[in-house]
């Protein structure tokens, strides 16, 4: 599991290029998708841990960024992402009722539903974005819903609309 | 044709200014063109009636000045509001941006404003634009006079007006209208019903021409942050022009986004913007997905209603369900 800090994440210096894998684009390899997760500490983050545990597999290219809730994502965070050359960003957070802060993935429920709609209002693929409810003990679902994830993304490609040639290698 | 006249509003401004209820008047004066009227702050009659003007022009929204202008005395300071200004106004309140107190507002019916834009598509060279009935007289310095139909000249956001009711003031001049039933939603639907190429395409085409002013930023009645995310320093999008499609759409998306819920759609921002980018075509949507995910909301229709990204219910629409929402309604 690739752990990166949130504010380094935002911040102006470029993450490594490591994180961002140089495999897209790699003339051998098969294309595999770069997603990046947002995982609430409290429960997707560990059910992604449970995942592990289990010796369930989901793809490697799923890059996990831990944050305190999900309410802590800020839109910014996913356009940022994507800026960086995610081609898929989801978001995943306790089960509604179920939020440590107890209405904080309320919040991000409202906030998501308004932004993705926004992206698919601009024509960015609506298959790159989504919010998935993962309680510390699904470990299953936190694999299958990556597994899911990334083979939906896959079949789109790479992202092209959303990108900054600027911030990839 | 407005109803009230240039003369009817400096008379009660002059009595106002006279019996000391206010110190100073928040009014349209000419900028270098007669059409282009630009807001001002006058200190006495004397000043007004050499360079105050009220007419198809003056369609700069005062709300947003009043955040500054408050601040500068301990008397009250005169405002003008057409209908639309009035939800901004209470919008400002429910945010708690201005003192009430240090404001009086005089509520303006209005006819609807015209679009200086809409008539040089149709003549150049213009000196100057009169009103008659609901014909614009244009007078132009080579063609002599064109006359136009006001209806077909004004502003967008004027022909889907959603209110002729004033929401706040102290003081009405003339009549009072209605809140109507306007269209504006249509053109949204319209960019949803295409299918995600053309919609790329269609913002591509209108967001690559925003050369970042941050005019619509600045104007907007929504936006009083001191510091705004786009004046970061750490950023890398502080005051400069989008260098490339994820640069444009995300000033955009974000602008946006942070005005919903708290956008009255006033469409200051789509009138100021110099490239003509269809910003309430962002707005309004945001708005539309408001009132279908949460029900009808009306930013500023009262003052300190809880807007939708502060409130939630427990079934709530998952985001999944509501990006497909857009098909049903297409
Ligand atoms: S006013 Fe128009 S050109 Fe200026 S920043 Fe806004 S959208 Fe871009
Ligand atoms: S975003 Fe535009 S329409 Fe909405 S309140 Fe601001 S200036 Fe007015
Ligand atoms: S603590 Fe998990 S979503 Fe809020």
């Amino acid at each position: 599991m690739h752990e990166i800090n949130s504010n380094e994440f935002i911040s102006k210096e470029k993450v490594s290029t490591e994180t961002f894998s140089a495999e897209i684009n790699s003339e051998n390899k098969p294309y595999k998708p770069l997603i990046v997760a947002f995982c609430c500490n409290w429960c997707s983050y560990a059910g992604a841990d449970l995942a592990g545990n289990n010796r369930l597999s989901y793809p490697a290219d799923v890059k996990i960024i831990r944050v305190p809730c999900s309410c802590r994502v800020n839109p910014m965070f996913i356009l940022r992402a994507f800026q960086r050359g995610a081609d898929g960003v989801i978001l995943c957070g306790c089960h509604p009722g179920d939020c440590h802060y107890t209405s904080g993935n309320y919040y991000t429920r409202r906030r998501m539903a308004l932004l993705f709609s926004m992206l698919d209002y601009l024509g960015i693929e609506r298959e790159r974005t989504r919010v998935e409810w993962v309680s510390a003990a699904e470990g299953a679902k936190f694999a299958a819903t990556m597994n899911d994830f990334a083979e939906k993304v896959a079949a789109l490609g790479e992202n092209k609309r959303l990108e900054d040639l600027r911030c990839k290698n | 044709m407005q109803e009230l006249t240039r003369d009817a509003l400096l008379a009660r401004a002059a009595e106002l200014l006279e019996n000391g209820t206010v110190d100073r008047v928040l009014g349209w004066k000419r900028g270098e063109f007669a059409y282009d009227v630009t807001p001002a702050v006058f200190k006495s009659a004397d000043e007004m009636k050499e360079s105050f003007v009220w007419g198809d022009f003056c369609g700069a929204n005062f709300s947003k000045y009043l955040i500054a202008e408050t601040k500068k005395s301990e008397n009250k300071v005169l405002a003008f509001l057409k209908p639309c200004d009035t939800y901004s106004f209470n919008q400002l309140l429910t945010e708690h941006r201005f003192d009430r107190e240090k404001v009086y507002a005089i509520g303006i019916p209005c006819d609807g404003m015209v679009d200086i834009a809409k008539i040089r598509e149709k003549a150049d060279g213009i000196a100057s634009v009169d009103t008659n009935g609901d014909k614009l007289i244009v007078h132009t310095l080579f063609d002599g006079d064109v006359t136009l139909d006001r209806a077909e000249m004004l502003a967008e956001r004027c022909t889907v007006c959603k209110s002729k009711k004033h929401v706040a003031y102290d003081e009405l001049l003339g009549e009072e209208g209605d809140v109507v039933d306007s269209a504006r939603f249509d053109e949204v639907a319209k960019i949803e019903a295409m299918t995600p190429d053309e919609r790329f395409a269609f913002w591509q085409g209108e967001l690559s021409r925003c050369i970042r002013c941050n005019a619509c930023r600045d104007v907007c009645p929504a936006c009083t942050c001191e510091k705004c995310v786009f004046n970061n320093p750490n950023s890398g999008v502080e005051n400069k022009s989008p260098a490339n499609s994820f640069e444009e759409q995300m000033f955009h998306i974000i602008r946006a986004f942070h005005v919903a819920g708290r956008c009255t759609d006033c469409g200051e921002c789509s009138r100021v913007c110099p490239q003509h980018i269809p910003l309430h075509l962002l707005n309004r949507k945001f708005i539309k997905d408001i009132d279908s995910f949460y029900g009808e909301y009306q930013a500023g229709a009262e003052v300190g209603s809880r807007a939708p990204h502060i409130n939630y219910t427990e079934g709530d629409i998952e985001p999944s369900d509501a990006v497909k929402r857009g098909d049903e309604n297409a």
